[in-house]
């Protein structure tokens, strides 16, 4: 099968270059359904020129991550919000 | 840091004099997509040509399927950097399709079925730069390499030749499409390496 | 120890291969020493770099296989792929004292943490192990308590990793249970046919909705949505299955 759909885990390496604190655990909230999720749990497809996280409700995408050489564009239209826990004091 | 793998060859390429900057030759021809490969029956195809008014020019399959046709041979450059030279295509020529189409637009998104879009200047569809394609290597067009139909625009970057294509807007203003507005260059002309926004 | 595992900017660094064995024909461990490892929990993997003479690179995650214990090599299980083009430099080329780039450790979901009490189901479909090992791995070093049940489908006995491994860690620790599915030929005195997972062997060999156990899906996406439906139509509540999805190529 040419459709390699895996799940955000795969993500964790490409967005900890990005952020100090691991995002899989982060709940997105879907900006087409308002299903609210684990970024683990978005639906990956990684053959393609960037990253795309699909909404596993409604298919919608989620999150896009372009890697350039030297940047990285993380698309974030498709998330009304991401929630992480952070220790409290 | 640069570190070589020992030992490490990665699949069967070569770099070549010939291909656009920073590209290798690839001999098989690697699926790339954004999400699930639509299933489109084709009694339920349809290619729509809207202009900037909204006023639409469709074609089902039968129709489709009796346009004038061009059996053409292509080189391709994907902007993951594989090249495949000398590809075989049989297609719609968009010079076909916008014949009759009454616009004063510089711009054209294309959509597909599944969501995916990509926009591009209207000039660079025209003048037999481009080609709505269903057969490819004497067969036809695969679903997972954008079968029933997929837009051919070679001297693009491949994720130009949107697969599973189902119309193509004229716009006034230009928009950006899937991946031009996801960080990749608006244009994506392979020889001047034109991969992300601000190259 | 916690902290450190899951927060800080990644970067790559540079591991060398110490040793290796081999867990079936096919499956390849890797032991690599990674000075100023900071440590990582059961269940997070590691992404691998390859680079070519010519610059070409290519890039693929793998599970960590070992727990740890404050020091130490860090092990990864890499399963090899026909068509696997980082898979087989690693099963077939690399070589103990060669270099590869690794980035981790990652992901902070899909992991086990020693200090929830509850009892764990692990359910894994053939190199979907590799993290669910670690998990086990982990509970013997600190001696846990909870009750851990794996359901490990394989194909046929000549592709379960760890098995002897497995085998020995059932016996000596009354806490820790072992299911084995077998989707295409069965050992010699097994009592039924070749099969695959199913809700009667999730429910006789997992654990009771209201023990509110912590399930741990991981292999091929179709097995884990597979089993992921059949935990939750026996009642599991879906904010206590974790998944991983493995792509099945390359």
């Amino acid at each position: 099968m040419s459709e390699v759909a895996v799940d955000g885990n795969a993500m964790a390496g490409d967005l900890g270059e990005i952020f100090a604190v691991d995002v899989t655990a982060a709940v997105a909230t879907c900006a087409g359904c308002g299903r609210a999720g684990v970024v683990a749990e978005l639906r990956l497809w990684v053959r393609a020129p960037g990253i795309v996280a699909r909404c596993p409700s409604c298919g919608d995408v989620v999150l896009r991550l372009v890697r350039a050489p030297d940047r990285v564009f993380l698309d974030l239209r498709g998330a009304t919000r991401l929630e992480l826990r952070v220790p409290s004091p | 840091m640069n570190i070589i793998s020992p030992g490490f060859g990665g699949r069967r390429r070569s770099s070549r004099a010939d291909l656009p900057p920073g590209q290798y030759l690839t001999h098989d021809f690697p699926v790339l997509s954004a999400g699930p490969t639509p299933r489109i029956p084709l009694d339920r195809w349809r290619f729509t040509v809207t202009n900037e008014s909204g006023t639409k020019q469709t074609w089902n399959w039968p129709e489709f399927q009796a346009l004038p046709y061009e059996d053409v041979t292509v080189d391709i450059h994907c902007v993951t950097k594989w090249s495949k030279l000398g590809t075989s295509w049989r297609g719609v020529s968009l010079d076909t399709l916008l014949a009759d189409t009454d616009t004063a637009a510089d711009y054209a998104m294309v959509h597909a079925y599944g969501g995916y879009t990509t926009n591009l200047p209207l000039e660079d569809l025209l003048d037999g730069k481009a080609w709505i394609a269903y057969r490819y290597d004497g067969e036809d067009l695969h679903p997972e390499h954008g079968g029933p139909a997929r837009m051919l625009v070679p001297h693009l970057y491949f994720w130009k030749s949107a697969k599973w294509v189902n119309g193509v807007e004229m716009l006034i203003a230009d928009e950006p499409g899937f991946w031009e507005s996801a960080g990749y260059h608006n244009y994506g002309d392979p020889w001047r390496e034109q991969r992300y926004q601000g190259d | 120890m916690a902290r450190a595992a899951v927060s800080g900017r990644l970067t790559w660094r540079v591991a060398t291969l110490a040793e290796a064995r081999w867990e079936t024909a096919t499956a390849r461990t890797l032991v690599l020493d990674l000075p100023d490892w900071p440590g990582h929990l059961p269940g997070q993997h590691v992404d691998v770099r390859l680079t070519a003479p010519d610059g070409y690179r290519a890039q693929r995650s793998y599970s960590i296989a070992s727990a740890w214990s404050g020091g130490g090599p860090v092990e990864l299980t890499v399963q090899r792929l026909e068509d696997g083009e980082v898979s087989t430099y690693l099963t077939d080329v690399y070589a103990v004292g060669a270099p590869v780039e690794l980035r981790g450790p990652v992901g902070g979901w899909f992991v086990w943490r020693a200090a929830q009490p509850a009892p764990v189901l692990l359910v894994a479909g053939g190199s979907g192990i590799v993290p669910l090992m670690a998990m086990i791995r982990a509970r013997g070093a600190v001696r846990g308590r909870q009750p851990f049940r794996l359901v490990y489908s394989v194909r046929t006995p000549d592709d379960a990793y760890y098995a002897g491994e497995l085998a020995r860690r059932v016996r000596d620790d009354p806490g820790l249970d072992v299911h084995y599915i077998y989707t295409r030929r069965t050992p010699e005195d097994w009592p039924e046919p070749p099969k695959r997972i199913s809700v009667a062997t999730v429910n006789t060999h997992g654990w009771p909705p209201d023990f509110g156990p912590a399930c741990f899906v991981c292999g091929p996406t179709g097995f884990v949505e597979t089993t992921a439906d059949i935990l939750v139509a026996l009642g599991h509540d879906p904010r206590r299955i974790r998944t991983e999805r493995f792509g099945g190529t390359s």
